[in-house]
Formats: C-alpha cells, sequence, structure tokens
C-alpha cells in the first residue's frame, strides 16, 4: 500500500568509469559479459576505475566556480546536477530553495607537488616543523583549503545549483553514505522534509586517496579480478573507482503533485555498527537482513561489497546463505566509491526496479542469474573497515 | 503533570548532561569560573615553532595527553572528556549511553609527523614520493596511523568507550558543526527514533597547517603582542577571528524519559533552524538573508516569537566580515529591540573552536541560564560605532535569562540557529 509520506526516487544523477548518467549505467550494465575501464599503469600496483571525460560545462556554467574546485567537489558537483535535471527541480528557483541537502564527504585533494616538494626537503633537514612553515605558507595555493573541505561539496552544489533550504555534510567511508540516506528519509517519512538532495562522490585517482586505503593494506595488487574473487590475491581485496552518486528523495504526495516520473520508492533503511574486532560482523549483517524485512520469494540484492578480504567475505557469506538472493558485486564493474557507495547501490537498485529487469551477472563464476521482474532490489554497504547499512527499494 | 509534547505535538526535548573543554579548562565548573570572571584562554603558540607565521597566538588546549600528538588522537580526548561529563552528569552510564551518537568534528587528513615518517623510513629511492608513502604504507603491521585517516574512526571510538548505539553520525557544517550535531539528536528524539541522544563538538584539529590555511584566507588575527586582547568580537579594530579548540557534549533526552527517570532537566532545546547560503565559498550574502532565515526558522520551531528571545549568544568570531553580517541578521530580526538586548561573544574568551564552537556554545548557553550569569564580550575598549549592540562589554552580568538565541555560521553557507529554554514550557 501506497502512503502520500513514502519516500520515493525521482532524480538519479550517476557518474562512473562507465560513463554519466542512469540511461548509460543502465545500457552498459545490462549487458551481458560488459567488461570494467581498468587503468592499471598510472597507479601501479594498483588498478583504479577511472573518471570518464566529463565536460564540466554542462553542469557547472561558471569556470570561475570550476577553478574553485578541485576535481572531487567537481565530480560531486556535477553528479548532483544530474539528479537534480533527472527530477525537474533544477533551475526551479522555489522548489531549489526550498529543498534539503545531505552530502557524504570524505576530504578533497591535497596539493602533491608541494607535499613531495616538502617531503623531498625534508630528507635533509632535521627542523622539520620550520620547514614546513616555510615551504606552506609560500606555497599553498590560498583557496586549495576550500577545495579540501569536506561540507565545501555542498557548498558548492549550493552555489552552483542554488539549493540551499538546508545543507549538512556527513562523514565516514560507506558509513556517511548510508546515514545520508537513512535521515533523509526518516526526514521525509516524519515530514521533516519534502525533498531532499541526497549522495556522494569518489575521486580515487590521487595518491592520497589510495593512502587512506593502504595505510592498512586495503588495496589489491597485481591483476585485476572481479569483487569476489580477491581472496588469496596479492594486497588487500580492494580496487578503487572515481564516481558519484546523488538521488532525489521525494515524498510522495509531493512527487505526484508535480507529476514527475517515480523511480521507485526507498523502502526501510537500516545500518549498524558491528565491533569487528569482537568478531560481531557476521551477526551484524544478519540482524541487519532481518531488519530489512526482505520480501518473500527471489531477491535482486545490489552489493556494495568493496574487495575488503574480511568483510567480502562475510557479506558473501550471508548473502550466500539465503538462496533466494542473487546478489551483483558491483565494484566488479565500477571499483569502490567510498562515500559515493551506498548511494550508488540504491540508485542501481532503483533503476532495476524502475526498467523491471534484472542486471545479468556481473561474475558468471560467483553470481547467479535472476529471471523475471524484481519488484524489489536490496542494496548494501558492508563498509570495507567499519560501518555497514542496507535498505530496500522498491517498485513505485 | 508537565507538557510533555512541544507546540507542534512533538516530544520536548531536554538537556540531562553538559559537558565543555576548551582553552580555560577541563570541565564546566573551572569554565565558568574563567568565563564569568572575563579570563582569556589565548596564549602564545608553543605546539610548533611560529618561524614565518603572521599569527603566533591562539586557544589551543594545551594541557592533556594528547596535545602533542596530532589532530585525531586529541579530537578524540577532547570529545570523549566532554562526552564523559554529560553522561555522567546525567546520571547515566557512561559505559552504556543507550543512544545515539552525534559528532561534529573536523576532518581528518594523515598528520605531517606520520608523513615526515613514513617517508623518510622508504628506502626505495627511484620511487616518487607518493610511491614511497604507499609502498611503506603497506607494510605498516598497526592500525594507529590509518585509524587517523577515516572520518569515521573517532566517532567508533567513543561508541566504543560511551556505549552508544548504532551508527554514530560523524559531520561536518564546518563552524555550525556543533549545533548541527545538536540538531540531529534533536530532530531524532521528535521522530520517536529514540529516547536520548548525545550530541559531541570536538575540535583538535588546531596544526600549523590549518593555522597557515586560515591565514591564507587572511581569515585569523595578527594582534599577536597581547594574545588575551586579539579575539574582540564587535570591536572596530577587530581583525580576525583566534583559532582554537575544545570540545562540547549534550545529552539530550525526552522531557518524558527524563522525568521518569527522576533526572535533573538543565534546560531544554526549543529550536533549531538552517538555512544556506548560495552566494560565496567564504562571505555571507551582503543582506544577511541567509543568517536571518536561519534566526527564524530556529524561532519557529521553537514556538517563539522574537520579543521572547531573552539573549543572544552571538557566532562572534571577530571577523570584520562576521560580526557585521550577525548585527545587520539580528537586527533586522529583532528590530530596534536589539540595541537593549544582551548579545555577548564567548569567542572574545575562548577564541573560534571550529567544528566544537556550535557545542561548547550551547553548553555556555544553557549555564547562562541556570546560573543567571551572562559571561562578558571582553576586550570591548572600542566598539564599532557601526555595531549598535548591548554586547555586555568586558564584565559578567546578574541577569534572569529564560530563553537564548545561538548562532553559528559557517563557511560553505553553513548557517544553523538553536533556541534553548531554562524551563519547558
Amino acid at each position: 500500500m501506497s502512503s502520500p509520506r513514502d519516500v520515493v526516487i525521482t532524480g538519479i544523477g550517476l557518474v562512473s568509469s562507465l560513463g554519466e548518467g542512469p540511461d548509460t549505467h543502465w545500457q552498459k550494465l545490462a549487458q551481458p559479459g560488459f567488461q570494467p575501464v581498468l587503468e592499471a599503469t598510472r597507479f601501479a600496483p594498483y588498478t583504479v576505475h577511472p573518471l570518464p571525460e566529463i565536460d564540466w560545462n554542462l553542469q557547472i556554467a561558471k569556470r570561475g566556480d570550476q577553478r574553485q574546485m578541485e576535481t572531487w567537489q567537481r565530480l560531486g558537483t556535477y553528479a548532483a546536477g544530474l539528479a537534480l535535471d533527472d527530477a525537474g527541480i533544477k533551475g526551479n528557483d522555489e522548489l531549489c530553495a526550498t529543498m534539503d541537502m545531505v552530502v557524504a564527504a570524505g576530504g578533497g585533494e591535497r596539493d602533491e607537488a608541494v607535499d613531495a616538494a616538502i617531503l623531498a626537503a625534508s630528507e635533509s633537514r632535521n627542523d622539520r616543523d620550520v620547514l614546513l612553515n616555510e615551504k606552506l605558507t609560500t606555497e599553498l595555493r590560498p583557496t586549495l583549503f576550500l577545495a579540501q573541505l569536506s561540507n565545501l561539496l555542498a557548498g558548492n552544489i549550493s552555489i552552483v545549483h542554488k539549493v540551499t533550504g538546508s545543507s549538512r555534510t556527513f562523514m565516514g567511508e560507506e558509513g556517511a553514505g548510508v546515514a545520508a540516506v537513512e535521515t533523509a528519509a526518516a526526514r521525509i517519512r516524519s515530514g521533516q522534509s519534502t525533498h531532499i538532495l541526497v549522495g556522494g562522490a569518489f575521486q580515487t585517482e590521487h595518491s592520497d586517496m589510495l593512502l587512506g586505503y593502504e595505510l592498512a593494506g586495503y588495496l589489491h595488487r597485481g591483476p585485476w579480478k572481479p569483487v569476489w574473487q580477491r581472496q588469496g590475491a596479492e594486497g588487500g581485496g580492494v580496487v578503487t573507482g572515481s564516481g558519484g552518486a546523488f538521488l532525489v528523495l521525494e515524498q510522495r504526495e509531493h512527487a505526484t503533485d508535480r507529476g514527475r516520473k517515480i523511480y521507485a520508492e526507498l523502502g526501510p533503511v537500516v545500518s549498524g555498527r558491528a565491533r569487528r574486532s569482537r568478531g560481531e560482523l557476521d551477526a551484524e549483517i544478519a540482524a541487519l537482513l532481518s531488519q530489512a524485512a526482505l520480501p518473500n520469494g527471489k531477491l535482486l540484492a545490489m552489493s556494495g561489497a568493496s574487495g575488503a578480504h574480511a568483510a567480502t567475505t562475510a557479506e558473501k557469506a550471508a548473502l550466500d546463505a539465503n538462496p533466494a538472493i542473487a546478489a551483483r558485486g558491483f565494484s566488479t564493474l565500477t571499483g569502490h566509491m567510498k562515500e559515493a557507495q551506498f548511494p550508488f547501490a540504491v540508485a542501481l537498485a532503483a533503476l532495476a526496479v524502475d526498467r523491471k529487469a534484472a542486471y545479468p551477472v556481473f561474475d558468471a563464476t560467483a553470481e547467479t542469474p535472476f529471471e523475471g521482474v524484481p519488484a524489489t532490489v536490496l542494496a548494501t554497504a558492508i563498509g570495507y573497515h567499519q560501518f555497514e547499512g542496507m535498505a530496500l527499494v522498491n517498485a513505485a | 503533570m508537565a507538557n510533555l509534547n512541544d507546540h507542534m505535538g512533538r516530544p520536548i526535548v531536554a538537556v540531562t548532561g553538559i559537558g565543555v573543554v576548551t582553552s580555560l579548562g577541563v570541565g564546566k565548573s573551572d569554565n565558568w569560573a574563567a568565563l564569568t570572571s572575563g579570563k582569556s584562554g589565548i596564549h602564545p603558540i608553543t605546539r610548533f615553532p611560529i618561524d614565518q607565521l603572521n599569527t603566533r597566538i591562539s586557544g589551543m588546549v594545551d594541557f592533556l595527553p594528547s596535545s602533542s600528538k596530532g589532530a585525531s588522537p586529541l579530537t578524540y580526548e577532547l570529545a570523549e572528556l566532554a562526552g564523559l561529563e554529560a553522561v555522567t552528569e546525567a546520571g547515566l552510564d557512561s559505559s552504556d549511553f543507550g543512544g545515539p551518537l552525534f559528532l561534529a568534528s573536523p576532518p581528518v587528513e594523515l598528520d605531517w609527523t606520520e608523513r615526515f615518517s613514513l617517508y623518510n623510513s622508504g628506502k626505495d629511492k627511484d620511487d616518487t614520493a607518493a610511491e614511497r608513502l604507499l609502498r611503506v604504507a603497506r607494510s605498516l603491521k598497526e592500525l594507529d596511523i590509518f585509524e587517523t585517516t577515516q572520518f569515521g574512526s573517532i566517532a567508533d571510538r567513543l561508541a566504543d568507550r560511551l556505549g552508544t548505539r548504532g551508527l554514530p553520525i560523524t559531520l561536518s557544517t564546518a563552524c555550525a558543526s556543533g549545533a548541527t550535531a545538536i540538531q540531529l539528536g534533536v530532530e531524532a528524539i521528535r521522530r520517536g527514533e529514540c529516547d536520548r541522544a548525545l550530541s559531541i563538538g570536538a575540535d583538535g584539529s588546531a596544526t600549523a597547517e590549518a593555522l597557515i590555511r586560515f591565514s591564507l584566507l587572511s581569515a585569523l588575527s595578527t594582534h599577536n603582542d597581547i594574545p588575551e586582547k586579539a579575539s574582540k568580537p564587535f570591536s572596530r579594530d577587530r581583525d580576525g577571528f583566534v583559532l582554537a579548540e575544545g570540545s562540547g557534549a549534550l545529552v539530550l533526552e525526552s522531557l518524558e524519559a527524563a522525568l521518569a527517570r527522576g533526572a535533573t532537566i538543565l534546560g531544554v532545546l526549543g529550536g533549531c533552524g538552517e538555512k544556506a547560503d548560495d552566494f560565496h565559498r567564504t562571505r555571507s550574502k551582503p543582506d544577511a538573508s541567509p543568517a536571518i532565515a536561519a534566526v527564524r526558522a530556529a524561532l519557529a520551531d521553537a514556538g517563539l516569537s522574537e520579543d521572547e528571545i531573552d539573549y543572544v549568544n552571538a557566532h562572534g568570531t571577530s571577523t570584520p566580515e562576521n560580526d557585521k553580517m550577525e548585527h545587520l541578521a539580528l537586527s533586522t530580526v529583532f528590530g530596534e529591540r536589539i540595541s537593549s538586548m544582551p548579545v555577548s561573544s564567548n569567542k572574545s574568551m575562548i577564541g573560534h573552536t571550529l567544528s566544537a564552537a556550535g557545542a561548547v556554545e550551547a553548553a555556555f548557553s544553557l549555564m547562562t541560564m541556570r546560573e543567571s550569569v551572562i559571561p562578558p564580550t571582553i576586550n570591548y575598549d572600542n566598539p564599532d560605532p557601526a555595531i549598535v549592540l548591548d554586547v555586555v562589554p568586558n564584565k559578567k552580568r546578574n541577569a534572569e535569562v529564560r530563553t537564548v538565541l545561538s548562532n553559528s555560521f559557517g563557511f560553505g553557507g553553513q548557517n544553523t540557529c538553536l533556541v534553548m529554554a531554562r524551563e519547558p514550557v
């Protein structure tokens, strides 16, 4: 039974190595045997899924605005613009001015050249603190700080797209994306908001973004493999990708009153924090699956599994334990997009529901076919290091 | 029997525990004594060398075990101390809080100390700097350095320490973060998701690089000679904010749950309002319309009219632009009355605690009502003639304060305002 306060998805903005927009993603992902776009040399021994060519002007009209951002913020602002366009909100001053926003963000790019120069100089200096002051005061670009600040992705979305109802930025890797979607949905269900822009972006093509994983040895090395097949291979199992995913979530009544196409309804969004060092992850995933109240019958699952060995093993085991679930590890084709991972999973789930078709297997050895029309799709993000979340996405 | 719901039929949100740490000390009692005697916590920087720096003063918290250990460890310790004080005061089990955690904290980055040490332990001289860091990184056996670079790790550790429930939310709305953490807690209780929530704002990120970044944006005071005089909100010669550290924590609880367990009600979180600004990355819209909208939204959320606010705990950063804009916003909302309404800035004494500021200042706002004492705006020796406000100049004032408006404005167009009351209406 639908209710006026249901949360529905009316806009999807996607960017990944596969291209941009929901149509492109659907076309490529629905193609059996589609091969990922890989960049194996620039960051060797790591493989990444690189950004496609993007004409930033299409969503960020002013060059001045583009110059104030580095790629991460541009990417997020761009993906947000795609979602707003898709929902018919972009350029509508009244809807933008009353629109709330929750962005899942990490940090922006540091100046690698300045950092490298400081590190090189540190080899022959013992007064490294003084060295830092010398170099940073003279070589840092003043506005770079703003391109690094986590909440300035949201800030740029406000400036470029005029979304100004409210602006909140959540941090904390995949968990930030989960909490952003969960909080946005709760605000709509409770009547605190009618339409919310929610999502995130990740720009992996920068050494610090790889370092964020590799300080704990999380990255996969050597020849690329699908996400479910990296156990036992060299490295930690994660292959990253650049990308962004934004959703326009809307109160059903608000969407129907303005006559918008509804992709899907967002059902329960659940989240958790297993104390993994105490071995709680398996039980936590099982508990989330049970809280999500899965429907009877075959269920397609868009899994955000990162490839990180422990977390991916636990998630695979939990999904495999339920024979009704046909999982798709989309990181095989997009790479892991950190804060954007969960919004991306929800977007792909919504697309399948909307197109009334399941995705083919992304990995024939580890995934099983799904026949028929998926009326409900599960989206998951089990953090590579911490935090877990899931959502059910239902036919509109 | 008390009314348990507010003017919109939502659960009233009470405050049952308060914690605070600033450069003035650890805990409410030391902070309040210093704040009401007009004492400044601003002092010369000793944490790192000041060669080449235009700003050589700050309100850093230099007296904790983690003070010299980097931004993540210090932010954690600040958050833990404030959280423990609040949860203990609320009479709850400090290892089993039993509600969600909302943490406002600064974005994290690999500290330079670690960056230098990783780089210089690399042996492969043919590698680029980036390759060298990555090669050393993947051979590390401990997770300590890794965790300082994960945006969710401080909250994860706090959740373990304090026994909060569920996925903790770490957030940043720049200098409004502390207020947003409180707003998220209020909203969760109003939606009936929980009976209580722990909202913490903590910031221990005053590194050399952070200071230089703000300096390059011309945001910081360079009045180095007499540190305690550098932060002078609403003064004619104000020249920037003073970078500072600290933490504030509130235990928020539905009034019903708090009364049911016989907790002491320290105040009420009546309303939250926000509005984003699309004008510029660091500057506010010249007509102050977003700040005005945020104040009005907070009043409306609290169900109070302009006439029902007794005191404003200002954002009052001491930057030329903020104080002017804030005055414009307040005089637009409160009209003539603003010139006779007490409006003071805690930042005159503690500096700008960034991600913590909204939470620290909410804590002080609640104490202002409980103690019937308004902390002053110190260093108000040279009033800005364009800003006519009763800033409670230089000396505390005894006054009955039933309601407070606390403002927080930040880079990226962030504007969040809180309305607090002494008693449930």
